[in-house]
């Protein structure tokens, strides 16, 4: 008996030679919510279908409550997938989609009947029984994906980016709400995403995918404050990453030598340097730039800043500090903020 | 696929390919000369002739009387329209022994304008154009009306903004965007005419013949098997060319024009000329659509106290062992069970060709589906006799025979209507219920069957409208105790006697009542995503 509740090993999928998925090895615990992290073509979509045994795997096992599911169809599998356009059946009305897993399940109409009142409530949607799936807005829609996904009881609930289609005022609020749920209803959620918000806010653990592989798994916090390469960071957001070569408490780089801290690991890496760790001086002190570019970001205001002969920098500063376009800086770096990145260089 | 490839295999090449095998295939040895020798007669050189040029005549009159419908249809509101596109709709699904019974009713010795004017047009060509015409109308106003109500008007605007005239705007933009449309109906009327047999049998008289009348008159008259088997050939040849160039222009139908609803498009006509044009083509509805089928009732009913629709129940006439009217029963039967073969076939084809994963064979498989609509319908009906009487496929004799044939027409109509439909489920929401705990049955149940079943019963009864009317396979392997009903009209038409005549026009009548409603039916049930007809 293996102890995860989910446990993906060695899985391989193969789109006409191109490996979508390759060798991706997966854990879920029991309760646990993981974020599959990944821009779109990163084989993340396809993990799902890969569980849910809508793909067949050319190679690897998928194991659900430590049962091996090769050969199981997908109708049998029991697990719930809740997908990106919501695919609600549109001659059913709401309380016909919540109810279609049950009856497929062949529970009794009485049960069927106290079940989908429950879910309904469930999702903030009580009453909505008979109202017409094409009457529904974006959100609405999206909560009935869900209550007809949980429905059955999946022992693996999915999401393919499951706030994809909304505005993001929603999805914020949405987001908060269905970790609370599956923290009320304890269910195990493997859910994929593009949005890092989005993963950071509903997961307890986010894994980042590139090209069929597995970056990166950790907590949210892990993730961010240790980008596992220049990949991963650049995915993030963060622009700062450049090629190093680590040196005791300095690396060297375009933008000149920067301090690292005394554990940073020595020769050639790749470095992240987050926006606030760049602080800006008087022009006469540090290094010497040109105000490029400002974007004011509610809380702050990111500035570009182009150095001479060297990639430009991100910086953060507060509202009454920042310089304007064009004008003369000098920056200075912060060690505390600075990245030495593992994995292969110019990953 | 395995079934419809089978049942096409068997019902369709096979009894062809015996036909013309027959005919070449002389003491063992293939005579491939005979080609030659046949194409270089000089009657046979006079029918090509005229078979290529009424086709190409019945298209450019079909398009030239059709093309304003098609605009009013499209662009113009008005009372009644739904009504009237159902009425234009009529004549398509009509057995051609009942247009041709029709025309002749109207323009032949005795017809309406005889009695008027003393004016017959039955001996000339014009009697065969118009009924192609009248045939054809509802293709031109369907497949091109259909379209051109879709296409945004803001498009037309746009043009006009920058300064193009109405009619530049018409020319440069609206023309373009419905060429394909335009080539496609030409194409389905220019093949439809090429391959017209029930019309012209009966209005052509000695004079004119199409291959079609020709292969008959070879196989069934002169029994010159070689003669039928050449022509056939010819036939099959310049019919694959002229659905090769159908499939072409189809595709190009559906590249990128920007499509809106149909119902946003249309209003109320405005103006002198607008208003001109709505009442010139009712008026051309009413005298080439509706007065031949009111004539033709008219006719049926002119014996005092409905003595042609009684003759119809007693068998003293001699010309079948049954009383005529049992013929009703037969068309039904038949045309019942053909269309459940239809249904279950073209229903395989069409899941078939749907499935994502289908290669280039089975896409290929698509275009063939639509030969029976153009192959030689006497020649499958005659290969039917010759290639199907030897066990272990010995169906001579059952009465399963007529509904094969009837329903080889039937599956392209059903492949057509299903097709768009089934391509519209998105996959995924199959995926969905497969998620939920649907089996592969229950989801097809679920999903795929309430999605379809509107076009499912459109398929249904066109398959059974189609069914009814087939002339040219039945009347060879309808047995002469069980005649369907067109294969009675044309042998009571054949016979001499005021009698005979009464009672083919009351017979037609009843097919024709039985068509329209089963249409009318349909019509009502028709959903915006119409079929490629």
């Amino acid at each position: 008996m293996r102890d995860a509740k989910l446990e993906l090993v060695g899985a391989t999928v193969r789109f006409g030679g191109r490996a979508v998925l390759d060798s991706v090895g997966l854990d879920v615990a029991e309760h646990e919510i993981v974020s599959v992290l990944g821009p779109s073509g990163s084989g993340k979509s396809t993990l799902l279908r890969v569980v849910a045994g809508l793909q067949p795997l050319d190679e690897g096992r998928v194991f659900l409550d430590g049962r091996d599911l090769h050969g199981v169809p997908a109708h049998k599998r029991g697990v719930g997938l809740m997908f990106q356009d919501h695919q609600l059946f549109p001659q059913r009305d709401v309380g016909g989609n919540v109810a279609f897993g049950l009856r497929m399940h062949g529970e009794s109409k009485g049960q069927q009947a106290v079940r989908v009142r429950e879910l309904l409530d469930l999702v903030g949607l009580p009453g909505a029984r008979e109202r017409a799936v094409a009457s529904l807005s974006g959100g609405e829609q999206q909560r009935v994906a869900l209550a007809r996904a949980l429905a059955p009881r999946p022992r693996l609930l999915m999401l393919d980016e499951p706030l994809g289609q909304l505005d993001r005022s929603l999805r914020e609020r949405l987001v908060v709400e269905l970790r609370q749920l599956f923290g009320e209803l304890g269910t195990t959620v493997l859910a994929v995403t593009h949005d890092q918000g989005e993963a950071f806010a509903l997961a307890d653990r986010v894994v980042v995918m590139r090209d069929g592989r597995i970056a990166q798994s950790g907590t949210p916090l892990e993730v961010w404050q240790r980008p596992a390469d220049a990949f991963v960071a650049r995915f993030l957001g963060f622009e700062n990453v450049t090629a190093a070569t680590v040196s005791g408490e300095a690396a060297d780089t375009p933008w000149g030598k920067l301090p690292v801290p005394s554990d940073a690991r020595q020769g050639e890496v790749d470095l992240l340097v987050r926006p606030a760790g760049v602080r800006l001086v008087p022009a006469a002190e540090g290094l010497r730039c040109t105000v490029a570019a400002r974007t004011f970001r509610g809380t702050h205001v990111a500035v570009r800043l182009q150095p001479e002969g060297a990639p430009w920098l991100e910086a953060a500063c507060a509202l009454r500090d920042a310089p304007e376009t064009g004008d003369e800086v000098g920056v200075a770096f912060d060690a505390a903020e600075i990245v030495v990145l593992g994995g292969a260089r110019g990953a | 696929m395995a079934v419809p490839v089978a049942f096409f295999g068997l019902f369709f090449a096979y009894p062809v390919a015996a036909i013309t095998a027959r005919g070449l295939k002389i003491d063992g040895v293939w005579r491939f000369g005979r080609i030659g020798d046949v194409l270089a007669q000089s009657d046979i050189r006079h029918v090509l002739w005229f078979t290529t040029w009424q086709a190409l005549a019945s298209t450019a009159l079909t398009l030239l009387i059709a093309l304003p419908g098609a605009y009013v249809f499209a662009r113009f509101d008005f009372r009644g329209k739904q009504v009237l596109r159902a009425v234009v709709t009529v004549p398509f699904v009509l057995p051609t022994v009942v247009v041709g019974t029709a025309f002749l009713a109207l323009l032949g010795r005795g017809g309406l304008l005889d009695e008027l004017w003393g004016v017959r047009l039955d001996t000339t060509v014009w009697a065969i154009l118009l009924a192609h015409v009248f045939f054809n109308y509802a293709v031109v106003v369907r497949t091109v009306g259909g379209l051109w109500s879709q296409l945004d008007p803001r498009q037309e605007e746009a043009a006009r903004v920058l300064g193009a005239s109405r009619f530049a705007a018409w020319r440069r933009v609206t023309l373009p965007a419905l060429g394909p449309a335009v080539a496609a109906a030409a194409l389905m009327v220019f093949l439809f005419t090429f391959t017209s047999f029930g019309v012209v049998q009966i209005l052509g008289g000695p004079t004119f013949s199409t291959l079609e009348v020709e292969i008959y008159r070879q196989t069934s008259e002169i029994f010159d098997l070689s003669t039928a088997a050449v022509l056939t050939l010819v036939q099959f040849v310049a019919v694959g060319a002229i659905l090769a160039v159908h499939a072409w222009t189809v595709r190009r139908r559906e590249t990128a024009l920007r499509l809106v609803d149909a119902s946003v498009t249309a209003r109320r006509p405005r103006g002198g000329g607008q208003w001109a044009l709505l009442v010139a083509v009712l008026a051309t509805i009413a005298v080439l659509l509706v007065l031949p089928l009111a004539v033709l009732v008219e006719r049926s009913l002119d014996a005092p106290g409905f003595g042609y629709y009684k003759a119809l129940t007693s068998d003293e006439g001699g010309i079948f062992l049954v009383p005529p009217i049992e013929a009703v029963g037969n068309s039904l039967q038949y045309a019942l069970a053909a269309t459940a073969i239809a249904l279950l076939i073209g229903g395989l084809a069409a899941a078939a060709l749907t499935r994502r994963d289908a290669g280039r064979l089975v896409r290929g498989f698509d275009a063939l589906l639509m030969l029976p609509l153009g192959v030689s319908a006497v020649t499958v009906g005659f290969g039917f006799l010759i290639a199907l009487d030897k066990p272990p496929l010995d169906l001579r004799s059952t009465w399963i025979l007529v509904p094969l044939a009837q329903a080889l027409v039937g599956v392209p109509f059903v492949v057509r209507t299903m097709l768009p439909v089934l391509r519209a489920v998105d996959g995924r929401l199959r995926e969905a219920a497969a998620v939920l705990g649907a089996s592969p049955w229950r989801v097809w149940r679920e999903v795929d069957l309430p999605m379809v079943r509107r076009a499912l019963l459109i398929a249904a009864g066109f398959a059974f409208a189609v069914s009814l009317g087939e002339f040219g396979a039945t009347v060879f392997i309808a047995r002469p105790d069980n005649p369907t009903l067109p294969v009675a009209v044309a042998r009571l038409l054949g016979r001499a006697g005021e009698l005979n005549y009464g009672q083919a026009m009351a017979l037609s009548t009843i097919l024709m009542v039985v068509c329209a409603v089963a249409l009318l039916v349909l019509e009502r049930l028709r959903t915006d995503r119409t079929g490629e007809f």
